[in-house]
């Protein structure tokens, strides 16, 4: 049976789990390392990046997150899950997990009052996909692996790289399950060619 | 071309729920917040004084100059708080003017209306609004908050108003999601709330927007006993920077609001922590002290 994780050290983790729960895939609160062990594939959920990185080095996650990467097993990130797994953050000498080769910016659409929600197409997924943008960050720009999937008004919002998946906005807060549906797809794709190899 | 709707319910409560698992600090200037930031803050709430030394200093407490907001939301990139005085327009609109993220509309300032609260549906920026029961709750949803907290006694270190206000609207949320809904009118009415938010709760099981615990968080263990009566979060007030050593109690009351239930953890986490602040015992408090009277 599949496992789904959502890393569970602040943010929208029950939003997610109940996603994740409405595709018929069971989910797995991940606070640490051993957590992490049990699961094969991980959402990074919306929250706050900055306090989120405090806990993932307090609790020495962060080498088991870059391996979990390199093994191959899907992520994705939401918003501040997007901050940390991309390559490069603009203003910032260094990132945080790192795998995703993508240079993101934080806050770019500005403060709160800016916050919005729109509707966007997701190639390969999705249709008239309502977006909440929260305080988001957005992709500035990628290197040639990395597909993009969205954009919105110029902004890249959505990429793929392999088997890492990352969105500046919050799927999770809408009852539109498909962007979960796709990466469970991802994880039970990878699961099989594990099994395979 | 679709248009971006700013302000709408989801996003305004969306913001909340980012919040969630986190703990919120009260700061009064740049450096304070920065503390916060680097002990893993979810977000600051930028004060001219923190509650105990509004008790402490008497008088009026009105919106903070716009000055010290400026500073704090220049000096960090979490999302900053402020508090407006309770129904009032005028302050709560120069704050959103100013951009903070969120406004608690608050009884820890003195109320500029004894009647009304803030229509706080008519704003962009999303609201937070102090509860003590069910009924109260439900009236600041109806009127647009977008997040709750339980007021808990502002200023005192005591944690005992936070487990009784929390306590309360959490049983009564499991009553309403119990109750038959030819029963949810006559339990509006005798509760002051809006039928169709009680309808809300029933549907869903919970509330429809986050509630944090408030009001006399002073030890990681306050913290993570919120979070095991079932607050979503935890906004500290005078308990980090009024405690011996703000950076560690900080740290110490993130980690414990995440890792509330790992109580070997929560072992390490309350050591040496050096003295919390000083509290006050409730009943020491006189009629017109109680914060949490506030409001209605």
């Amino acid at each position: 049976m599949v496992k789904i994780g959502v890393l569970a050290l602040q943010g929208a983790v029950s939003e997610h789990v109940r996603s994740i729960e409405a595709c018929g895939t069971e989910a797995v609160i991940v606070k640490s390392t051993s957590d992490l062990a049990l699961v094969d594939g991980l959402i990074l959920p919306g929250g706050e990046s900055t306090a989120m990185r405090k806990l993932i080095d307090r609790y020495k996650m962060l080498t088991p997150l870059v391996e979990f990467a390199a093994a191959g097993k899907p992520m994705f990130g939401t918003c501040a899950g997007l901050i940390l797994l991309a390559r490069n953050l603009v203003g910032y000498d260094f990132a945080h997990i790192g795998v995703l080769k993508a240079t993101v910016e934080r806050n770019s659409f500005g403060r709160q009052v800016d916050s919005f929600e729109t509707s966007l197409d997701i190639k390969d997924i999705a249709t008239d996909f309502p977006a909440v943008f929260i305080r988001a960050p957005h992709i500035v720009e990628v290197e040639k692996e990395v597909e993009i999937l969205a954009t919105h008004e110029g902004r890249i919002v959505m990429v793929r790289q392999g088997h890492l998946l990352g969105c500046s906005f919050h799927p999770e807060l809408t009852d539109d399950h498909r962007i979960i549906a796709y990466f469970t797809k991802m994880v039970k794709e990878s699961l099989a060619k594990q099994v395979n190899v | 071309m679709t248009i971006n709707q700013t302000g709408t319910d989801r996003v305004k409560r969306g913001m909340a729920e980012m919040q969630k698992g986190g703990v919120i600090m009260d700061v009064i200037n740049a450096e304070q917040a920065r503390i916060a930031e680097a002990a893993g803050a979810v977000a600051v709430m930028a004060l001219e004084r923190v509650p105990s030394d509004i008790r402490a200093a008497g008088g009026v407490a009105r919106m903070a100059d716009p000055r010290i907001m400026e500073e704090v939301m220049g000096a960090v990139t979490i999302p900053v708080m402020a508090k407006a005085r309770i129904g009032h327009i005028t302050e709560a609109r120069i704050l959103e003017a100013m951009g903070v993220d969120y406004i608690d509309e608050s009884e820890v300032l003195t109320p500029a209306d004894e009647e009304y609260h803030l229509r706080k549906s008519e704003f962009t920026v999303p609201f937070v609004c102090g509860c003590k029961d069910l009924g109260e709750a439900a009236r600041r949803i109806g009127e647009g908050a977008s997040m709750l907290r339980t007021k808990g006694e502002p200023g005192t270190g005591n944690i005992v108003e936070a487990v009784r206000h929390l306590r309360k609207v959490n049983a009564h949320v499991r009553k309403i999601v119990h109750m038959n809904e030819d029963e949810l009118m006559t339990e509006a009415k005798l509760l002051g709330a809006p039928y169709d938010v009680l309808l809300q709760i029933k549907h869903n099981g919970k509330l429809p927007v986050v509630n944090f615990a408030a009001g006399g968080v002073a030890t990681p263990a306050d913290a993570a006993l919120m979070m095991e009566l079932g607050a979503d979060g935890v906004f500290v007030g005078s308990g980090i920077f009024k405690s011996e050593n703000p950076e560690k109690f900080a740290r110490a009351i993130v980690e414990a609001t995440t890792h509330y239930q790992d109580y070997k953890l929560l072992v390490e986490i309350s050591k040496d922590l050096g003295i919390p602040m000083k509290g006050i015992e409730i009943s020491r408090l006189s009629a017109q002290d109680r914060m949490q009277d506030r409001g209605w």
